[in-house]
């Protein structure tokens, strides 16, 4: 299939699209524009939230024109009150609407936490199932230029951790267009999280409507010495990583996992049952994150099956710093996974 | 009675009105005894924040409500419930822990639904309820439906940020929506003083461009007359309003007992509103103005009581949530 295939840039992309004529390439902008356009044209239930969503650049240009096309009661700006927005979304699903709700940065989610884990994760427990919130949370990391502790943070732990929520993180045109169909149409509160990195990267996306499922990952790159498992930006460099790799012939399996709650644990055991070897890499902080999940579930499924201990490869545990020279130091990629196979295999 | 009721500007107020009015507030009042007369059996195993005192308000409020209006409430929200028109089994089975209670026993006290009567979950985080309740109204407008929703809160919720924010969207979108403060002076042991500088809630509403009014939360046609206005001006496109009814809980913050005698509050305050009984004073009111007669009430009562009983038994009755229920009802 070729849209589950991952393309380091557009540049190789391109390559690849001339060789197969008859498939359409968007950048996941574009897909994730296209996806909400779609919805917004079929369902009247959908509409579309957040400070700033019918301004001119329209959050990195995923909701750009829409509010021209539909109206600014169906693609409707918002005052700075992320806590009471996020509650009039959660009560506006409850009542029956499928809204997508966008925080531009994943830093102003703390604002909405007593909403999101008090609120959207409980109501459908809490009441016996007699009430849904079929809800789409947006939200967006940033990274570099400078952007610091406040406007670069990584927080799909926080979210990972709450029963009730589902938490997704397609890294592929794709999988934006796809999964942000699937969880609008989930019935449970998505928190569907973006990485600013990724808004430029092509790949084939077929024009009409499809969904991709939430809480299933996909092999990247079948390999038979390392299983890496990769999220969001860090899919990328881990294909970087294993392509490196390759040339010292080390054969990596890489997974993008794209869901992290519910997370397919068996497809990351069936992997590392072949391989022996786990690396994860994640976009944000060690402790208590996805990365801690995968592992321990492996070694409570499958301990026997390890060959060497597992490794993890995340941010530095302190904030982002704002001064390129600290920026590169903060930032792990395609070498620090490297690395962490390397030790894997004892070298 | 036609003069005394043209003082209060309500020339279309019926017997019928009058009597629903009576037989809402006194079944609340009944319905909250009844658990203050069983809680020390310690079968009910979840707290309790009852509304003795305090139940000419949603009295008042629900009765300009439609069945498919929106209720938004609290911790303290049984009143609003009952007088939003909730049957009593599946509240009582509902405090007794038991899977046909209105959450299927994971719910408890605080956390009441009745969806079919418009109520769709309550927050017991302090204001947590009141941005759905402003959600649940956008959704409405999104619909072209012609709902109302009211969202009850106390005076504890108006210092809660939630409340600022979610009243400015309503105002600014012009939502049909109803804020209902109870102010009953308290946020558990801490009076209104000690908290806000102003003590006009009411007022807040004209920084928002949006309709304000301060009632007498212990008479219930001034609160029915104050939510008439407001939701039909929410009804017809005018926006919020924000209806301040000033009140007082008879019992402590939690539970079936009074308070003043662990020093919260004063004795006297709780015997000034005591003499001040909305249930008593409109009894009073309607007899001597001839509405109805004591033989009426009478019967009231003891249809409500009969009521009480039957839930009570029912929820008793009842089987509780089987164990593997534990994990259903997460996701869809
Ligand atoms: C966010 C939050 N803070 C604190 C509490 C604890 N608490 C529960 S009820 C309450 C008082 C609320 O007072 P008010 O809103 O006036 O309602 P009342 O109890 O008087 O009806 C408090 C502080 C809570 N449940 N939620
Ligand atoms: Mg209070």
């Amino acid at each position: 299939m070729p849209w589950t295939k991952v393309y380091g840039n557009k540049a190789e992309f391109e390559k690849h699209l001339a060789g197969e004529p008859g498939l359409r390439g968007l950048t996941y902008r574009e897909a994730l524009l296209e996806a909400a356009s779609q919805m917004l044209a079929s369902d009247p239930s959908v509409f579309v939230i957040g400070e700033g969503v019918d301004d001119s650049g329209g959050v990195f240009g995923t909701t750009k024109g829409l509010h021209q096309r539909f109206g600014k009661d169906r693609v409707m700006d918002s005052p700075l009150a992320e806590n009471a927005v996020t509650g009039i979304a959660v009560g506006a699903a409850v009542a029956g609407m499928r809204p997508i709700l966008v925080h531009m940065r994943v830093d102003f989610m703390p604002l909405t936490m007593d909403q999101i884990i008090n609120h959207a994760a409980k109501w459908r427990y809490m009441f016996g199932g007699k009430l849904n919130v079929p809800l789409v949370i947006r939200s967006i990391v940033g990274r570099g230029w400078g952007s610091a502790a406040q406007h670069s943070q990584n927080l799909q732990a926080l979210f990972a951790h709450i029963p009730g929520l589902k938490v997704v993180m397609p890294s592929t045109p794709f999988d934006a267009k796809g999964l942000l169909k699937a969880s609008v149409y989930d019935g449970n509160p998505v928190i569907f999280i973006e990485h600013r990195w990724l808004y430029e990267h092509m790949g084939h996306v077929p024009e009409e409507s499809y969904t991709v499922p939430i809480g299933k990952g996909i092999v990247r790159r079948p390999g038979k010495d390392a299983t890496v498992v990769g999220i969001s930006h860090m899919v990328y460099e881990s294909m970087k990583a294993a392509e490196e790799l390759m040339g010292e012939g080390i054969d990596c399996e890489v997974i993008d996992l794209r869901t992290i709650r519910p997370m397919d644990t068996g497809l990351i055991i069936e992997s590392v049952k072949k391989t022996g070897r786990l690396v994860v890499a994640d976009t944000g902080w060690k402790d208590c994150g996805p990365g801690s999940e995968i592992i321990t579930r492996v070694v409570e499924e499958a301990f026997g099956f390890l060959k060497a201990p597992a490794r993890r490869v995340n941010l530095p545990d302190v904030p982002t710093p704002a001064s390129p020279a600290l920026e590169k130091a903060y930032y792990p990629g395609a070498a620090d996974i490297v690395s962490a196979v390397k030790k894997t295999l004892g070298k | 009675m036609r003069k005394e009721l043209l003082k209060y500007g309500m020339q279309t107020l019926t017997k019928n009105i009058l009597d629903r009015m009576y037989a809402s507030m006194l079944r609340i009042r009944m319905f909250e005894e009844k658990i203050v007369e069983l809680y020390p059996e310690q079968e009910m195993k979840c707290p309790v924040h009852l509304c003795i005192g305090q139940e000419a308000i949603a009295a008042g409020v629900c009765l300009n409500l439609k069945k498919d209006d929106y209720v938004f409430s609290n911790h303290r929200g049984h009143g609003h419930c009952l007088a939003k028109g909730s049957p009593m089994r599946p509240l009582f089975a509902e405090f007794y822990g038991k899977a046909t209670g209105c959450s299927k026993g994971k719910g408890g006290s605080m956390h009441l639904v009745d969806a079919e009567r418009g109520i769709l979950g309550t927050s017991a985080i302090v204001g947590g309820g009141i941005p759905m309740g402003v959600g649940a109204s956008l959704a409405s407008m999104l619909k072209n439906e012609e709902r109302v929703t009211a969202i009850f809160f106390g005076d504890g919720a108006y210092d809660e940020g939630a409340f600022y924010e979610s009243f400015n969207f309503a105002s600014l979108k012009k939502l049909p929506v109803v804020f209902v403060c109870e102010n009953n002076f308290y946020a558990t042991n801490s009076h209104q003083s000690a908290r806000q500088p102003g003590c006009r809630i009411s007022d807040t509403a004209a920084a928002f461009d949006a309709h304000g009014v301060c009632v007498d939360g212990n008479d219930v046609i001034a609160v029915y007359k104050a939510a008439r206005d407001s939701v039909s001006r929410a009804a017809r496109g005018g926006g919020p309003s924000l209806i301040e009814a000033k009140t007082y809980r008879w019992k402590g913050h939690v539970g079936p007992e009074a308070d003043f005698d662990k020093g919260s509050r004063p004795k006297e305050e709780l015997d000034y509103w005591v003499e001040r009984c909305p249930v008593k004073a409109f009894r009073a009111f309607l007899l001597e103005k001839n509405v109805t007669t004591p033989k009426e009430m009478d019967e009231v009562a003891s249809a409500i009581k009969a009521e009480i009983d039957d839930a009570v038994s029912f929820a008793r009755a009842s089987p509780y949530p089987e164990a593997k229920e534990l994990l259903e009802d997460l996701y869809i």
